[in-house]
């Protein structure tokens, strides 16, 4: 958040990097997050305070991860016939632990039911999925060149992909008329629309399951997106951080499974991003991969992984669990049927609030249409909104502007990083606005 | 084949080609004492091997913390989810309190200056993100760790300029030197934005002196520009002189008081636990600056490379622990003297000095001029090859931490057991007694030539794009 500065006297010039506001901090996204941060909900010592909705977090499976720990001691500690202490804190070998590689390609296997194979050496490992969707910019554009990505996307997109590497981000529009679908029409106008300010496309980066949409990508855009790519010569990136996260498995199909139906033919411009921080709920972990059909970029990656390793005790830890087959079958299961009892609770809360959410199949969060609700149908209209919900209701929700969605009055609602009471709590503050919008709007 | 940016493929790693070799030749051949007695002895890692055994039993002693528990309860959920940048406040201040107290605590440092990164390397790249645009310069005193030709300039676009040190006065950094590269940039049309200095030196293994550090500042301040003092080497000062940080400096100045100077906003410290504490694999680095806006920018930019929760709490209990850490700090600063006279003693046995300013490090700088055939760097190679073939061990070639002498080799001690270090030296005693009998010493000591400075630049710009099995060893080690 910022900071801010008396400036009395000139002060000693930093980078226009440094000065920049592409960090994009000062964005509701991040407001949101201040008035929670200041008032934060507590069932017992402030009951009335803001419920955080914004915030991806995974929070439904910990006693799993807690119950492993507990059973497997040596994942968290060294010796004891494992690998010793001194030998994991000198590895600083940009190429990754192997058995923790070996256990996060298997991991990304099971995830995809098995429907795509991994090579673990194509692995690259980063300090969590922001390094790697940065690295990966770095890696395939130059300064000043373009990135088209579907609308609505994440907000930290702006600052991932942007801040650092002077790349540009040109949206591809989507709108509700065909749930937010990417169409080839749409990826047409944002290559033009780049083409128009002189930019040179070099790749698109969809998320799927989408954030903030929480749907997994359709088979059918997922073939057109490879095809447009193809025909115009440009990379492909898939962050499929979520991928974990779909409520039914055989309704998540990555771009590797279709690769591997056209035989790897044009694989080299497909790069995949994966991270544990919301599959296992591991954020403060930093566990973020590149995976990359594409030699040079592998190579490329692992040089560049050197500023953003990941901490070598960690990956002793994760690659005991990941590595253990009975618990990661059952992990991903169970997580996957808590995360789908806790959409089904929330689609029912709102909707017997009155409020429709985008039909949805995955991911910590659902998409929620508040558009009948806005006095007007413009960015203001939904921000006066989103101010509403977060100082009258004490919720922080993310207003759809904030992930550059074209038409106002979208919201991102998190439900997977509370308890079951506190998602009973929030619900029932929503119905209970909604019923006093009603009757007032009666009255007047 | 899909383009791939200008990073990625002409700049690429910045990779001296001779490196590659050693490593190479080392995993093809490893010593072992028992399996490969006669393979090649790694001493070209600067890693600090020696002080495992006080760790091991701090954590056998404390066994909760690594198991995810405070005062008996878990805290699994709590750090799993931790990855606020601001870093935890008790590794923070852990941290802090580390760095004073291996400043014998002359100055302290505040929590909210420091800026956590995934190790110095990150750290160091990071600062030039926030102090430098691509195109513009920060001067080096040479020789310095070749990692530095990556970390500050591949992705950043800044470049380096050097600041020429010699041997006639131990590689002290002087007044003219600094006047020179300022010069040197100037006719590149390049904007100096900074100096960026590590102290202790590596590869040199010198602490800075006071009047060296007061140049310094007296330059930035007069140039208006910033410094940057790695100080990653700081815990590793075995001998007197005592180690003196920049931050003292800028305490004890009375003209710096003054208002408009603020030099004090632009003096920034890198710190790390690789070296001084043995763990390069826990990725631990952070910045430290009075300058709010640094640490504002830095803090943002550490999103990129943050350090795993699960190591900071780890690290907030270990380095919480004082008692712990004073006596870490003596024990290990012995043990590396110790370590440091067996391996000048052994050098003197085989007829070679080394820089006697060393008083900090892993390594030492070791003069082999004598041993060269002639006064240039074909002949350093020449002779770099015969101890990596001839002799077995892996060193690292003055050439490539841009030493304008050629000679020169920074030779590791703290990364493998004495028995293993005494053979080395035995080895190394042969060859210069077999060696003596074929070269001719007369003109080994005249100055670097003309052609020996562009020889090195020509191989050392020869920034080549591999594809290989090669790219295993391609970390530089520090």
């Amino acid at each position: 958040m910022g900071i801010e500065i008396e400036q009395s006297h000139p002060s000693v010039e930093l980078s226009s990097i440094a000065i920049s506001e592409t960090h994009g901090e000062n964005s509701p996204y991040f407001a949101g997050w201040k008035a929670y941060d200041e008032d934060p909900y507590h069932e017992i010592t402030n009951p009335s305070g803001v419920i955080q909705m914004g915030l991806a977090e995974n929070q439904v499976s910990f006693d799993l991860l807690e119950k492993y720990l507990e059973e497997n001691s040596e994942a968290s500690t060294w010796g004891k016939g494992g690998t010793s202490f001194r030998e994991n804190a000198l590895f600083q070998d940009y190429h990754g632990l192997k058995s923790f590689r070996k256990a996060m390609a298997s991991f990304m296997e099971k995830i995809r039911g098995n429907k795509a194979k991994f090579d673990y050496e194509r692995i690259v490992l980063t300090a969590g999925a922001t390094a790697a969707n940065e690295l990966l910019t770095f890696i395939l554009a130059n300064p000043g060149d373009a990135l088209l990505v579907p609308t609505p996307y994440y907000p930290g997109f702006d600052r991932d992909l942007r801040w650092r590497t002077g790349v540009n981000i040109v949206p591809i529009h989507c709108d509700s008329s065909n749930n937010f679908q990417i169409t080839l029409e749409a990826l047409e106008t944002a290559y033009k629309n780049a083409e128009s300010m002189n930019m040179k496309v070099k790749a698109v980066l969809i998320t799927n399951p989408s954030n903030p949409l929480g749907i997994a990508i359709q088979r059918s855009v997922l073939e057109d997106i490879l095809d447009f790519v193809t025909r115009k010569n440009i990379h492909l990136v898939s962050d499929e951080i979520y991928s974990g996260s779909v409520f039914s498995s055989h309704e998540f199909i990555s771009v590797a499974e279709i690769l591997e139906s056209r035989q790897y033919k044009d694989a080299e411009r497909v790069h995949i991003v994966y991270s544990l921080s919301k599959d296992l709920g591991l954020p403060g972990f930093r566990v973020g991969t590149i995976y990359s059909y594409n030699d040079k970029v592998v190579t490329t990656a692992r040089r560049m992984s050197s500023f953003t390793l990941i901490s070598s005790q960690t990956q002793h830890l994760l690659a005991s669990m990941l590595s253990d087959e009975s618990f990661t079958d059952n992990y991903i299961k169970i997580n996957r049927e808590r995360l789908r009892k806790r959409y089904d609770m929330i689609i029912e809360g709102l909707k017997s609030a009155g409020i429709e959410c985008l039909k949805g199949n995955a991911g910590l969060f659902c998409w929620m249409n508040m558009s009948p609700m806005l006095e007007n149908d413009t960015r203001e209209g939904e921000l006066k909104l989103w101010n509403e919900i977060l100082n009258e209701v004490k919720l922080n929700i993310s207003p759809g502007c904030s992930c550059h969605c074209s038409e106002p009055g979208w919201f991102r609602v998190c439900f997977a990083n509370m308890s079951e009471q506190t998602l009973e709590i929030a619900l029932k503050r929503i119905r209970d606005f909604m019923n006093n919008k009603d009757r007032k709007d009666i009255e007047n | 084949m899909k383009l791939l940016s200008t990073k990625a493929t002409c700049n690429s790693h910045g990779q001296d080609s001779s490196y590659f070799l050693g490593w190479e030749e080392y995993e093809k051949n490893p010593y072992d004492v028992v399996q490969n007695p006669k393979g090649i002895i790694q001493m070209g890692l600067a890693e600090n091997q020696l002080s495992f055994d006080l760790l091991e039993s701090w954590l056998a002693k404390n066994p909760d913390v690594a198991g995810f528990k405070r005062d008996g309860k878990s805290i699994f959920r709590e750090l799993a989810l931790f990855q606020d940048y601001h870093g935890l406040p008790s590794f923070k201040k852990a941290l802090v309190d580390f760095m004073a107290e291996i400043r014998g605590n002359k100055i302290t440092f505040d929590p909210n200056h420091i800026v956590l990164t995934a190790g110095a390397t990150s750290a160091n790249e990071t600062l030039m993100f926030c102090l430098a645009e691509q195109g513009e310069a920060f001067l080096l005193p040479t020789p310095y760790y070749p990692g530095f030709d990556r970390d500050l300039k591949w992705r950043t676009g800044v470049e380096i300029v050097p600041i020429q040190c010699t041997s006639s006065n131990n590689f002290q950094i002087t007044e003219s030197a600094l006047q020179q590269a300022h010069e040197e940039a100037k006719k590149k049309n390049l904007r100096v934005k900074g100096v960026l200095v590590t102290n202790p030196s590596n590869p040199l293994g010198t602490t800075m002196s006071k009047s060296e550090l007061n140049l310094l500042i007296d330059f930035i301040k007069d140039k208006d520009m910033h410094l940057i003092s790695d100080e990653i080497y700081s815990g590793t000062v075995f001998t007197s002189p005592n180690f003196v940080s920049v931050m003292e400096i800028l305490k004890e100045r009375n003209d710096l008081k003054d208002f408009d100077a603020n030099v004090s906003e632009r003096v920034h410290i890198v710190y790390s636990l690789s070296k001084d504490l043995g763990l390069p694999g826990f990725r631990v680095g952070a910045i430290y600056s009075e300058n709010d806006m640094v640490v504002a920018a830095a803090t943002k930019m550490s999103s990129f490379g943050l350090v795993s929760s699960q190591t900071q709490y780890l690290l907030s209990a270990m380095l919480g622990d004082k008692k712990f850490t004073r006596n870490y700090i003596s024990e290990n600063q012995k043990r590396l003297k110790k370590r440091q006279g067996m391996l000048v003693l052994g050098l003197q046995k085989a007829g070679i000095s080394c820089l006697k300013t060393n008083n900090a490090g892993l390594f030492c700088w070791v003069d082999m001029r004598n041993l060269l055939s002639s006064n240039t760097f074909e002949a350093e190679m020449e002779l770099w090859k015969k101890i990596l073939y001839n002799v077995k061990l892996n060193i690292s070639p003055g050439a490539s931490c841009h030493c304008t002498e050629p000679g020169w080799f920074r030779v590791c001690f703290a990364n493998m057991s004495e028995d293993t270090l005494n053979l080395a030296m035995k080895r190394l005693k042969d060859f210069v007694a077999n060696n003596n009998g074929e070269e001719c010493s007369s003109n080994k000591r005249t100055r670097s030539t003309q052609a020996s400075r562009s020889f090195s630049r020509k191989s050392l710009s020869n920034w080549v794009f591999r594809l290989s099995s090669r790219d295993r060893h391609e970390q530089e080690e520090r």
